[in-house]
């Protein structure tokens, strides 16, 4: 579990994030939704402590994040995993060294055993045979497969995905959240992703937190969303007419199931 | 940004860089890496300038030595000591500014726009120490190799010269390398090859690993980063020349 309390970020004037407090919970796939520029991207990197907040407190477990000194940092960031928006493998890697990169860098575990072990998350990625592959010679969403197994082969606590859908085909997007929610139950991992994508939200939110201006506007799972009379939520989720009229459909569906 | 912003988040980047290794064999194997970037890499450019540098150095002396009573010998112990004392250690090191630089601030450039150092952060590795130490320390043991190459290719290539433009005889030469040779010019040499070497490839780190924005800001950086090592490496050939001559 991950909780944050009254997170306060500027950049020179800018106001980013506005005091924002929420809990994200652990085996949930929580997400953080917003418009672009609404500071989901910030608050993200102020949970890894890639940023700093200006105030508030971090607590991941009961432990404060915001007071550990650096040393403590790097101990429990081996247990987080980072899906980034542009994959960000390492382009002189192999798919398999990519993988392989983090059991090199924080086991002692013999070869063999590392194999087997990314062996093992390729598979889970779907990805088994493509291990002699360089970055440059896999598709959108492969790299973003590849990212997933790099960020779960150390069976991280804390998985964090940046907008894991973007410039992937409606399909393709499916299978990632699929596989980041199965992750995320198998492994009981607190998961946290930023998204734009409506249909993840639908489909996989069960806590989300909606940001607006630097603010949180929102928090409530998909089934909270379709009832939700927050008007900015509600033209932000259902912008189209033809979301609207799902909308309705799926809440005289939930009403009719009682 | 003002000069002393930039001086303090450099000097911090090099603190930074002082950290324990998570795994030695990981960082011993990228330092391997770097050197082979390096060194390797820039064998044949630093040759091909050497030999060239030592020959028209030749040429020119004796273009230059226009008095009758002036022996012709020493046209090798000028070339010596040109070669030594500043065209192997300063114009090798102003070309690799140049060659190592620009790869330098142009790689670490991509990897910070692509957020792959981002990756390294949150995996819990000190980016600075994984990335920029193994660079600077590659730069330090292979540019002094290379400098000391450049001198014996640099004396070579005036020797080649002087004896197919029949200006003097290969043994007149080999003589005149002899005479009056001061073995601290070479240490002179060193000293700047590991000066030069250290600011040539800290710099450019220093560029590369702070760049923001897109590919665009990755080609200003890298030129910038070429510029000021240059200007840099001027300066102090300057001052340790005021200093340790």
């Amino acid at each position: 579990m991950i909780e944050f309390k009254h997170i306060t970020k500027s950049f020179g004037e800018k106001r980013v994030l506005n005091d924002v407090s929420h809990v994200m919970e652990a085996g949930k796939a929580n997400l953080i939704i917003g418009t672009s520029g609404s500071g989901k991207t910030v608050l993200q990197k102020c949970l890894v402590g890639l940023f700093e907040p200006d105030s508030g407190e971090i607590i991941y477990d009961g432990t404060s994040f915001t007071s550990m000194s650096q040393e403590d940092r790097k101990i429990l960031r081996q247990q987080i995993g980072m899906l980034f928006q542009g994959s960000a493998l390492f382009d002189s890697m192999t798919v398999e060294d990519n993988v392989k990169f983090p059991l090199d860098m924080f086991t002692r575990d013999n070869y063999k055993t590392k194999m087997a072990r990314v062996n093992e998350v390729l598979e889970r990625v779907n990805l088994l045979g493509s291990n002699k592959k360089f970055p440059s010679e896999i598709s959108g969403g492969m790299k973003k497969r590849v990212g997933i197994a790099r960020a779960i082969v150390l069976n991280p606590k804390y998985l964090f995905c940046d907008e894991p859908n973007s410039g992937l085909d409606p399909q393709t997007s499916m299978v990632i959240d699929k596989l980041i929610y199965d992750i995320t139950q198998d492994y009981n991992t607190t998961t946290i992703i930023n998204t734009h994508d409506m249909n993840s939200v639908m489909e996989i939110g069960d806590n989300i937190l909606y940001m607006k201006d630097g603010k949180k506007e929102w928090s409530g799972s998909s089934k909270d969303i379709i009832f939700s009379d927050n008007e900015n939520l509600n033209h932000f989720i259902f912008a189209s007419e033809f979301l609207q009229d799902a909308k309705q459909m799926r809440m005289m569906e939930l009403k009719n199931k009682g | 940004m003002n000069f002393f912003t930039h001086f303090g988040q450099y000097l911090l980047m090099l603190k930074g860089m002082l950290s324990k290794p998570e795994n030695p064999k990981l960082y011993w194997k990228e330092f391997a890496h770097q050197c082979s970037e390096i060194g390797m890499r820039s064998l044949s450019i630093v040759s091909i300038i050497s030999v060239f540098m030592g020959a028209v150095s030749a040429l020119n002396t004796a273009y230059q030595m226009s008095n009758p009573l002036v022996s012709k010998i020493i046209i090798a112990q000028i070339v010596r000591d040109t070669v030594i004392l500043e065209f192997s250690p300063t114009l090798v090191c102003v070309v690799l500014a140049g060659v190592v630089g620009s790869k330098i601030a142009s790689e670490l450039g991509n990897m910070r726009v692509s957020e792959q150092i981002d990756a390294l952060e949150i995996m819990g590795i000190n980016t600075k120490t994984y990335l920029v130490l193994p660079k600077i320390l590659a730069a330090i043991v292979t540019i002094p190799m290379l400098v000391i190459l450049s001198m014996f290719l640099g004396i070579y290539g005036g020797r080649l010269t002087v004896a197919l433009s029949g200006i003097i005889s290969t043994d007149t030469y080999d003589k005149g390398l002899k005479l009056f040779f001061i073995p601290y010019n070479v240490f002179f040499a060193m000293m700047k090859a590991y000066t030069f070497a250290f600011i040539l490839s800290s710099i450019p780190a220093y560029f590369g690993y702070y760049v923001k924005g897109g590919s665009l800001e990755i080609g200003r950086n890298s030129t910038q980063s070429v510029i000021v090592s240059c200007v840099v490496i001027l300066l102090a050939d300057y001052i340790l020349a005021a200093l340790l001559l």
